[in-house]
């Protein structure tokens, strides 16, 4: 495979991983306004702050005014991370690796693309909002349907979990540690209850609301949190999940390619730390400390990926 | 109604009933529901769109993707017909390589006084670097597209060859898809010659021409100028259904004396490139320095044997319209025959006694640019305005060696399904080559384009022309 192929893989389901994201994010906020009188406005802005687009929307913006952010981060032409772009970026990379991805993967990436960029051709009236939401979360489901059911499980596939568990790693840390001051107060008195909505709306924007629930069922602590969306496996968005299946697919690659990796071994290691921690010991020795320096292993990872399987050069 | 067509009409005769090539699929169509046909010209709209066949188009800013119009009623022609088309088209093809063997070696032709010197040597298309290398299997053009008009039952004429990058086999193929998709009933009743046999049969036949170089099963890479490129569907679409990677220049280097690509391994040589790049942009260092879409070298390794490139470099001097109206002299010199297929009646504008005529007539004339291609920089005379004619009588008078210039054709007509039921449009047909060592091998059909204007001659795509499945029938 070439590296410009195994790239153009890895990209795509980023691309896909992180408009989803936005997708949940979008649908987490307007919930909050509904059903919140006060806290609107700052709610938005740590959505905005988990995505790091902060900082460029107030360049532009003076208020977090819910329907200006949300058009910002669905179709603004200010925000070149913006959901349609990506959707765009994401059938760019399909089209570069057409030769690597089965034409089912191809099509309903090419059908995602073709109705969310209809849907979001004009500003999303707030009448439609949920609908667009649903429009997108359905056709972005579509394309990992395809892949699962398609797809050979060779060195392509594993490229695009890599790229795809990656991708939710750095959101999932990342929104963590915008939310991590609601979670902060109640660590010296472990085993207090959090603010029911703030705790409801980190569950929300992470698609962890029912699954915590069956397992936790009327709890939420801090400390069971951070353990379900940091430590949890068996939750597929959690951080070991995504590293459980960044050491597998590494892995695989390993064993086809009959090569030390670099990047498996790094993988392994941070995956390791996991499971030597627990909530307690990471609240304890600080949240944020954790994230950033996760933050930053993450990306390290991406880039030994990069430059083990020579995407660029 | 049906308005009795001005030309030959490939479906109906002048009494508006079928001829034999279409009788079983007109019989078919008459009892079709127009609203039902309307839904599935639809579906096949949608199709396209979904499969995403699209080809770019650029304007102002950005790059657009635009569908090339499908019409549903199919192209047909008898086994009979096919069988002579393909003798006259492998004869055709079998002195292109020959011409273009010689014209780079002893240049008999030129020798025998058949072909003026001049043509070769002051042309942009001759490539001097590969005068004495044979490139592998003495193939020069592993694909070609013969353009071909009907103007009546027997007569096909050629009306261009493409011996550089033809491209629009995407489209055979695709086509061929979304009317089985569509129309499965109409294919299980009637005998059409399978197409989809090309992308293995390509491969194969670029396998068959490996370098020295290469070690067992050869290495095939289809070399694109990038996703920028209007026909980059079509170069990534025919690599998927060989096998065999798509490449940019960014993505190969020179390694170990090798064309080698990029991969997640390290570089493995490349042994076949089927490059969808023009001459100029394949090699820097020999043709145009400012190219980053090429490799730097590869004519050197090219020439030592450690790589195929096809088409060869230097085919293009085959298709060059100055070139084309030698064509029956080069068929019969090459072939010991007589061209089975037909040439248009050519005036070269650089002869003094025809440019006279040319300007005198030019109302009734179609004058192309001896280099352009597209549809791009020509002129159809009885459709011209007066001022263009007036603009081209300058250009003509400027450089008339530029310029040859052709009678208006009758072109025949198949017709498409309008709104208002069928409306006849003038169509021509390119058959796909495919050129190896031992053998040639032609497609059963080939791409049918069409004008979609009314009394339009011009079909090119990037002019608003239209396809049309095109099928070749069992005779009973």
């Amino acid at each position: 495979m070439l590296g410009k192929t195994a790239s153009g893989i890895f990209w795509l389901f980023r691309y896909l991983e992180r408009a989803e994201n936005i997708a949940r994010l979008i649908e987490t906020g307007h919930r909050f306004t509904l059903t919140r009188n006060s806290g609107r406005q700052d709610e938005w802005r740590s959505i905005l702050a988990a995505l790091g687009m902060d900082a460029a929307y107030r360049a532009t913006h003076q208020d977090y005014n819910a329907a200006q952010v949300v058009d910002y981060l669905l179709r603004d032409k200010r925000n070149a991370g913006n959901l349609r772009n990506l959707i765009d970026s994401t059938r760019k990379n399909a089209r570069t690796t057409r030769t690597a991805i089965t034409r089912e993967l191809w099509e309903a990436v090419n059908e995602c693309w073709i109705s969310v960029n209809d849907a979001l051709k004009r500003q999303v009236r707030e009448a439609d909002l949920p609908a667009t939401i649903d429009l997108i979360e359905r056709q972005t489901a579509m394309v990992r349907g395809a892949l699962e059911n398609t797809m050979l499980r060779n060195d392509g596939y594993n490229f695009s979990r890599v790229g795809n568990f990656i991708e939710r790693a750095d959101s999932m840390a990342r929104l963590l540690d915008v939310k991590y001051y609601v979670l902060l107060p109640s660590v010296s008195f472990v085993g207090s209850s959090l603010d029911n909505i703030q705790w409801e709306t980190i569950l929300r924007s992470t698609s962890a609301y029912s699954a915590y629930r069956w397992l936790y069922p009327g709890r939420a602590s801090a400390l069971g949190i951070a353990e379900f969306l940091i430590l949890d496996r068996r939750f597929p968005r959690s951080l070991a999940f995504c590293y459980g299946k960044l050491t597998d697919n590494l892995r695989h690659l390993a064993m086809s390619y009959g090569a030390q990796s670099e990047s498996l071994a790094e993988a392994e290691r941070i995956y390791a730390r996991f499971a030597s921690r627990t909530a307690a010991s990471i609240l304890e020795d600080g949240l944020h400390e954790f994230l950033i320096e996760f933050l930053s292993q993450n990306r390290n990872l991406a880039s030994l990926v990069e430059q083990e399987y020579r995407f660029n050069s | 109604m049906v308005s009795k067509p001005p030309c030959f009409d490939e479906m109906l005769k002048e009494d508006g009933s079928p001829r034999a090539a279409y009788a079983a699929y007109h019989k078919w169509f008459a009892e079709q529901d127009s609203t039902h046909l309307k839904q599935k010209a639809r579906d096949a709209e949608e199709f396209f769109r979904r499969t995403g066949i699209t080809f770019a188009v650029y304007g102002e800013d950005e790059a657009e993707e635009r569908l090339i119009p499908f019409d549903i009623i199919p192209r047909i022609v008898t086994s009979r017909e096919w069988t002579k088309l393909s003798r006259g088209i492998e004869q055709r093809v079998r002195a292109i390589n020959a011409f273009l063997q010689d014209i780079y070696h002893r240049q008999e032709i030129v020798r025998a006084g058949r072909l003026p010197v001049e043509l070769l040597e002051k042309n942009d298309a001759f490539v001097s670097q590969m005068i004495g290398f044979t490139p592998p299997g003495g193939v020069y053009t592993h694909i070609v597209g013969i353009d071909l008009v009907r103007t009546g039952p027997d007569d096909f004429v050629v009306l261009e060859d493409n011996a550089r990058t033809p491209s629009g086999v995407s489209y055979m193929l695709e086509n061929r898809e979304t009317m089985m998709n569509m129309f499965p009933e109409l294919f299980s009743n009637i005998r059409v010659r399978n197409v989809s046999d090309y992308p293995k049969n390509l491969r194969a036949s670029l396998s068959r021409v490996a370098p020295p170089a290469c070690k067992g099963d050869p290495v095939v890479a289809v070399l694109t100028p990038g996703i920028h490129n209007s026909a980059y569907f079509e170069h990534a679409f025919l690599a998927d259904q060989m096998g065999a990677e798509l490449v940019e220049g960014q993505d190969i280097r020179i390694v170990d004396g090798r064309v080698a690509m990029r991969t997640t391994q390290g570089y493995q040589p490349i042994d076949v490139l089927y490059r969808r790049l023009d001459d100029d942009y394949l090699d820097p260092l020999i043709f145009r320095p400012d190219s980053v879409l090429g490799i730097p070298g590869i004519f050197d390794l090219y020439r030592a044997g450690r790589i195929t490139i096809a088409n060869a470099p230097g085919t293009g001097i085959a298709d060059d319209k100055a070139i084309y109206s030698y064509m029956p002299d080069i068929v019969e010199f090459y072939t010991g025959e007589k061209p089975i297929l037909k040439n248009v009646d050519t005036w070269r504008c650089s002869e003094k006694d025809s440019l006279a005529y040319v300007l005198e007539h030019l109302p009734e004339l179609v004058v192309k640019e001896v280099h352009g291609s597209g549809g791009y920089g020509m002129l159809v005379g009885p459709a011209a305005s007066k001022r263009e004619l007036a603009d081209f009588r300058a250009k003509l008078i400027a450089k008339p060696a530029n310029y040859i210039a052709q009678p208006t054709l009758a072109l025949s007509t198949i017709p498409v399904f309008a709104n208002s039921g069928l409306a006849p449009r003038h169509v021509d047909l390119r058959p796909f080559v495919l050129v190896s060592p031992d053998k040639i091998d032609i497609t059963p059909g080939g791409l049918t384009r069409v004008a979609l204007r009314k009394g339009s001659l011009v079909v090119n795509s990037s002019q608003g022309g239209g396809t049309k499945d095109s099928w070749v029938i069992d005779d009973d």
